[in-house]
């Protein structure tokens, strides 16, 4: 034991300036399921406030439907609550089997391995499948979860402009000579909501002979007629060489991710993989959740329908309410501030309305792009958004941001 | 290397810079923030391919990296030798 006064003190004064430069990240306490109406303790010991969550991944409003939450019991009841043990050795139930067979079949592709969650499949896939010889071209905007497996991999690393087709080209003609070729994206973008243009790329990938790599975190089960994601969207099921999701967002909000693609790939990932090979997987429970949330999207498309209808209702009232959001058709709506106290300031004035958004600002969106994300979900009905559009144009009143440009707010609040 | 200043500097300007700041022969492009270190990679591979020459990675430092003058003199050292 050696953590001295002056090592105590070191750690001190880094939150301490963490604190001071705004970038110190607080909880917020939930006293109830996760759902549209929440229960909140914030501050710390502040009385407990019902409000109405407009921040949350519960695109598809399953977190706590009670088809789900009687399956994930009954999984419990006959397969138990741990396995005790990496898949490899005695860690692999019938029921994670069953679950990645129905995830093969959900997004179209060849084979499924699960990972305790979508940060481990793709902190481990790049390195169990590429090797120094080989190149990753990935778009400049994709998540940090792809960017920490990036670093594992000992293939070399190129980015394009974000969504610039000609520019990932031109970095597919520069990389050419590399053994395997492999592009990198995200499939809805979390901090912007746009979707990434799967279909060129496709293309590109076919002429350049490269391999096509998707994080469809924020899109499985909604985008897409079906709501398989991207690639159906896109018009490329079928065509994808590696998909990684989680099942943390719209797939029942829990826990747990996957690496779905070629077989060999997914075999690779099965031999090599280092989060699926030192890591426990998906606990029964929700495993047994999942499967009940795949077989309730397999047989009805009622949710994701509700989740566009109501993303449509939603962007319409905020550009009506003469505030500047991100263009775009997901349910990831950006209401644009450009600075960052306003983000702060506004999220509080929302907060104190009833209405739980979070507010961003660089370094995790860049410099002068401060905004209140909001995440519209199937959980919400039309008289929550109602409520919650009334408070953005009573808060916005008072900041006078209504019906402003991006430079007139940025000569009122600066960058 | 006159020509091959401009070069560079067009071929950093295109690549890293998305706003309209001024890059010079001198503009610190690592230390300044302008390249970051994964983009590095695809500078090293473009002077490589135009220049016709292969740069040892424990020479493509930041350092050697930091400027379009210092680029060119990494690149005139490989394409003498």
């Amino acid at each position: 034991m050696a953590y001295t006064d002056k090592t105590r003190g070191m750690y001190s004064d880094i939150l301490t300036g963490m604190k001071d430069a705004g970038l110190f990240k607080q909880e917020r306490y939930i006293h109830s399921a996760q759902a549209a109406d929440i229960v909140v303790e914030f501050p710390e010991g502040a009385e407990l406030k019902k409000v109405i969550n407009i921040c949350a991944n519960n695109y598809l409003g399953l977190s706590s439907h009670p088809e789900v939450v009687k399956a994930a019991h009954a999984g419990l009841d006959s397969h138990g609550y741990g396995m005790s043990s990496v898949r490899f050795i005695c860690g692999t139930q019938d029921i994670h089997k069953k679950l990645e067979k129905m995830v093969t079949e959900f997004l179209g592709t060849e084979d499924t391995i699960l990972f305790p969650s979508c940060m481990d499949a793709n902190a481990g896939v790049f390195e169990a499948v590429l090797t120094k010889d080989d190149v990753m071209i990935s778009d400049r905007l994709v998540h940090a979860s792809i960017i920490d497996g990036i670093r594992l991999c000992s293939a070399m690393h190129d980015t394009f402009k974000h969504s610039d087709m000609g520019h990932l080209e031109e970095k597919l003609q520069l990389h050419n000579d590399k053994r395997q070729k492999m592009v990198i994206t995200d499939g809805v973008f979390s901090m912007d909501g746009d979707t990434a243009k799967l279909d060129q790329m496709a293309e590109l990938c076919e002429k350049y002979d490269a391999m096509l790599f998707c994080d469809e975190s924020h899109s499985s089960g909604f985008i897409g007629k079906t709501g398989r994601g991207t690639h159906e969207k896109c018009g490329v099921m079928g065509k994808m060489d590696i998909i990684t999701t989680t099942f943390g967002k719209g797939l029942g909000g829990a826990s747990g991710g996957c690496v779905s693609g070629r077989k060999e790939l997914v075999e690779m990932c099965r031999q090599k993989a280092r989060p699926y090979l030192f890591s426990n997987t998906i606990a029964p429970p929700v495993v047994a959740g999942v499967i009940k949330v795949l077989e309730i999207l397999s047989a009805t498309t009622e949710r994701r329908d509700k989740l566009e209808k109501n993303t449509g209702f939603w962007r319409k009232g905020l550009t009506e309410a003469g505030l500047i959001i991100k263009e775009g058709d997901t349910p990831i709506v950006p209401v644009m501030l450009f600075n960052a106290k306003l983000s702060q300031d506004v999220s509080k004035d929302l907060y104190n309305e009833g209405i739980y958004a979070i507010g961003f600002f660089f370094p995790v969106v860049p410099q002068g792009a401060a905004r209140i994300r909001t995440q519209i979900s199937a959980g919400h009905e039309i008289h929550h958004l109602e409520k919650a559009l009334d408070a953005f144009r009573k808060v916005g009143k008072k900041y006078n941001i209504l019906g402003k440009t991006k430079q007139e707010i940025i000569e009122m609040y600066g960058m | 290397m006159e020509d091959m200043k401009e070069v560079v500097r067009e071929y950093v300007v295109r690549e890293y810079v998305e706003d309209d700041s001024e890059v010079t022969f001198d503009t610190p492009l690592i230390s300044g923030g302008i390249v970051d270190s994964f983009s590095m990679v695809s500078l090293k591979r473009f002077l490589e391919n135009k220049y016709k020459i292969s740069i040892p990675d424990d020479k493509a430092t930041p350092e050697a990296f930091d400027s379009v003058n210092k680029i060119c003199i990494l690149v005139q050292e490989f394409t003498k030798a």
